[in-house]
């Protein structure tokens, strides 16, 4: 059948017809099948869910029990008959549990690749390239500025300003679910054994994390007594992003303002967000990584959604791939 | 190349003046010769490379990339040498065999290699170079770096290194050139102080500490001459040995700027003295205002008209040098004299003397202060009758004592976010005050203050901006400002003049929040007519009403 009959995107998301189901979409449905955890592609309110084990339990600890009426936890590889069609996922390396979701019909699969990545990252599973016809990527990092560098570079920056200015608390600026847990896990791999003092928003994704078998080390909140004086002096502090524009980054006498984002390569988003140390790493694939992957996978067609779609479209019609933006809404294409 | 890169990707995302120069002390102390050498000169603005023409770049860069993905790239960035770092693309495998690629060795070979050449050396460079090393090269080349790091804190992260005092450096930095070997020896304590055989250097200045509370009451006033402050800028002018020189308070060399100076500098000697534009009072015209001066400061070069519009000369306090001779150990008395007589001599209008104003009691002086005669006098020098010239600031041969700052009561409308300490801050305020528009009474912004407050009154006015936003755009907040709900302060100034850049129409120097009003409310605050009338009257008229002196 034609792919455009099978997936097609309409106001709550993708949708596919012949299985009655969406993919990550943005208001209450019936039946969704999930890709990953972040907040604009799995949300409460849904009747019925299917997702990875872990993607159900982030859920979980993000919305509370009630977050559908009924889950059904997809196993990596295997296929599932939901109406006309069968559906699989794959790991996509973005976070803990993210999936990519084959759909297939006859014999037209579709991949939706959800946010992917092709870096190692020793919190979640690789990226599996599935063959299909139709690739679904994303494009947040689709301009060929984005050349993400090494994360031990990165994490040697902060280990290197950490002896630069021992007397000033590190506060890394870093998303609560997955890139909180990926920098810890990067800065044990480096050697940094001190404890790390985390936000109280990040507290029940890292325990989550670390009942999986992901190790964090010595983990503290970076709260104080009533009247406690702790300077913080030479110590990293990671919290979400919002966080150091709030009250609370004010029991940190005079901090270095870090984030780890992939935005952090342009110098200019750096400063207008005040950050003083930025970490360029990220969840999402960069340009060489993006085009890498639809030359691995060589579909026959590539879709482009949420990020710069125009740019990869673009370089696909320069290497003669069929290719088009799909224009969903309701996804944040700068959250990083 | 790499430590360069990284030290200029630190200090352009780094706000506070000791952690810049933490980080170039640092790298000083840790980088090769002459490495370092070049990267002080590339920050300092005296390293002189062949400049590249953003053209070309951007001609090497469509060799190899479709021109459409170039724009979308260049759109998103903003800036051209940034977007050329990051999308540039080495071919696989295809490298040149591994040059040295140390800061030292790339300025060597950009200095070594012909115009005809410069292309490839550029290319090659760019493969062979990784993401942050390639955004420096391509600063170095197209020149200017702007990264926020002034000549004056550069050279502070010197003394710091060295252990030295940031004067002995000024005294120093003209008389040297990159890559600074013999200096940075020196500041490793491994040889004695460069010698300089350069004449014309510049030596650090004599400073004036601010009267404080009693300061004055044991002293004698026969002990002190008296003399105006002039707004404008202190300067240093040396003509030695058939060089001239303009130099800045610490030690830049403006020369290029004003050749309307130098040329004029026809004696042999170092003076000291107030750079102001508009007549001397030899020819007996006024005094123009440091709005004015402006126009002619952070030049390169200078138009001929902006010479005949803005005219400038050179007002005398000291000199440190009457012909060859080193005076700085006579006492101010003697040194005045030898001022006096050389400035007799000099082009009428392009020097006058400093006047010594007359008083008898301290008393009498604080009352002339509070009422000058003359609109850019920002206050009143006191300088002890037998003080030698001294580097630097000590406390007791010079006092400065300024007149008593302007005030307004102002409305805040407008707040940002600080940085560092006070990123979780809403600190930055642009306030405004009441104007007519349409029969209708609007605030107008009139300006901008970041300090002035205690940490105390820092909570209470982030309060009130979190809590009274109307508005966000971006790291900006419109807050509330109504007749009867908002936010007056009182600001501080030194000084107001007409500017057509801001929309009131006038621009403040120096303003502060020095008050907040919670007991005003915003109907309370200043009107625009009250600033304007603080600015005085046209120069024209002033120029007719003025006494000579």
């Amino acid at each position: 059948m034609k792919p455009e009959t099978l997936l097609y995107p309409t106001p709550k998301g993708l949708y596919c017809e012949k299985g009655g189901f969406y993919i990550d979409p943005v208001q209450p449905v019936e039946r969704a099948l999930i890709t990953h955890g972040h907040a604009d592609h799995a949300r409460a309110g849904h009747t019925h869910v299917m997702a990875t084990r872990e993607t159900l339990d982030i859920m979980r600890i993000r919305y509370g029990d009630a977050f559908c009426i009924s889950s059904e936890a997809a196993v990596l590889g295997a296929r599932t008959s939901i109406g006309d069609v069968t559906a699989s996922f794959h790991p996509a390396g973005h976070v803990l549990g993210s999936a990519q979701i084959a759909v297939e019909a006859g014999a037209t699969r579709i991949v939706v690749s959800g946010d992917y990545k092709r870096r190692r990252d020793p919190t979640c599973l690789s990226f599996e390239p599935v063959p299909c016809d139709v690739f679904i990527t994303e494009a947040t990092f689709g301009l060929p500025v984005f050349h993400h560098p090494d994360d031990r570079g990165e994490i040697a920056k902060l280990l290197t300003s950490l002896r630069q200015f021992p007397e000033r608390a590190h506060l890394v600026g870093a998303y609560a679910l997955g890139k909180a847990q990926r920098i810890i896990a990067l800065l044990r791999e480096a050697g940094y054994d001190a404890p790390i003092f985390i936000h109280g928003a990040l507290t029940n994704l890292c325990d989550y994390y670390e009942s999986q078998g992901i190790p964090l080390g010595d983990i503290r909140p970076a709260t104080l007594a009533p009247g406690e004086k702790q300077s913080f002096a030479g110590a990293v502090v990671i919290g979400p992003p919002s966080a150091f524009a709030d009250k609370w980054a004010r029991r940190f006498p005079d901090p270095v303002a870090i984030f780890a984002s992939g935005w952090m390569l342009v110098r200019q988003r750096a400063k207008q967000r005040g950050v003083e140390l930025p970490m360029i790493i990220s969840d999402h694939c960069d340009w060489p990584e993006l085009t890498e992957t639809i030359n691995e996978i060589k579909p026959g067609q590539v879709w482009v959604t949420h990020g710069r779609e125009e740019a990869l479209v673009r370089w696909c019609e320069l290497q003669g791939i069929s290719a088009r933006p799909l224009h969903l809404v309701g996804y944040d294409d700068e959250g990083e | 190349m790499r430590a360069f890169a990284e030290l200029l990707d630190r200090l352009v995302l780094t706000p506070q003046r000791n952690a810049k120069i933490k980080l170039m002390t640092d790298y000083f102390r840790a980088a090769p010769d002459p490495d370092r050498g070049y990267a002080l000169a590339a920050i300092a603005g005296t390293l002189t490379l062949n400049v590249v023409k953003p053209n070309v770049l951007r001609q090497l860069v469509l060799e190899r990339m479709d021109e459409v993905l170039f724009r979308y790239s260049y759109d998103y960035v903003g800036d051209l040498a940034e977007t050329i770092s990051l999308v540039w693309d080495p071919p696989a495998g295809g490298k040149t065999a591994i040059a040295d690629l140390s800061l030292g060795a790339v300025v060597h070979q950009l200095e070594t290699t012909g115009r005809a050449n410069v292309h490839g050396l550029v290319r090659n460079l760019l493969d062979q170079l990784e993401g942050s090393s390639r955004f420096a090269f391509l600063k170095l080349i197209t020149g200017g770096l702007r990264i926020g790091v002034s000549a004056r804190l550069v050279k502070q992260s010197l003394a710091d290194m060295g252990d030295a005092d940031i004067t002995e450096i000024e005294t120093l930095w003209h008389g040297l050139s990159p890559p600074y070997t013999t200096l940075f020896r020196w500041l490793d304590g491994k040889s004695d102080k460069p010698e300089l055989d350069t004449p014309a250097v510049f030596h650090a200045v004599m400073l004036a500490t601010p009267v404080g509370d009693n300061d004055l009451a044991g002293l004698d006033p026969k002990d002190f001459a008296a003399e105006w402050k002039w707004d404008g800028i202190r300067v240093q002018l040396a003509n030695v040995g058939g060089t001239r020189r303009l130099y800045s308070r610490s030690g830049d060399d403006i020369s290029g700027a004003f050749p309307d100076i130098l040329e004029a500098a026809d004696f042999e000697g170092i003076l000291d003295g107030e750079l102001l534009v508009g007549g001397t009072m030899r020819t007996n015209r006024a005094t123009r205002t440091f709005s004015d001066l402006q126009q002619r400061l952070n030049r390169k070069t200078v138009t001929r008209k902006m010479l005949e519009e803005y005219p400038a000369f050179i007002r005398g306090y000291d000199l440190l040098f009457s012909g060859r001779r080193d005076i700085r150990p006579d006492s101010f008395l003697t040194r005045r004299a030898e001022l006096a007589a050389l400035i007799e001599k000099a082009e009428p209008s392009r020097f006058d003397l400093s006047p010594l104003v007359p008083f008898a009691s301290w008393e009498e002086l604080d009352r002339l202060r509070a009422d000058p005669p003359d609109p850019v006098i920002e206050g009143i020098m006191l300088k002890r009758l037998d003080s030698p010239y001294t580097s630097g600031r000590s406390k007791g041969p010079w006092f400065k004592w300024k007149r008593e700052p302007y005030n307004v009561d102002a409305v805040l409308m407008y707040a940002q976010r600080g940085h560092g300490k006070r990123s979780s801050y809403y600190s930055d305020f642009t306030f405004g005050v009441w104007t007519k528009d349409d029969g209708k009474d609007v605030l107008v912004p009139v300006g901008k203050a970041y300090f002035g407050f205690t940490d105390a009154e820092l909570e209470v006015l982030d309060r009130y901006v979190r809590n009274n936003t109307i508005e966000r755009f971006g790291p900006v907040r419109s807050i509330r400002a109504e007749p009867d709900h908002g936010f007056v302060v009182e600001v501080a100034f030194e000084g107001i003049n007409f500017s057509s850049r801001h929309k009131s129409g006038v621009a403040m120097r120096f303003p502060r929040i020095s008050r907040l009003r919670t007991d005003k409310l915003p109907q309370d605050a200043d009107r625009l007519e009250t600033l304007l009338a603080m600015i005085g009257p046209p120069e024209e008229d002033l120029a007719q009403a003025r006494e000579p002196i």
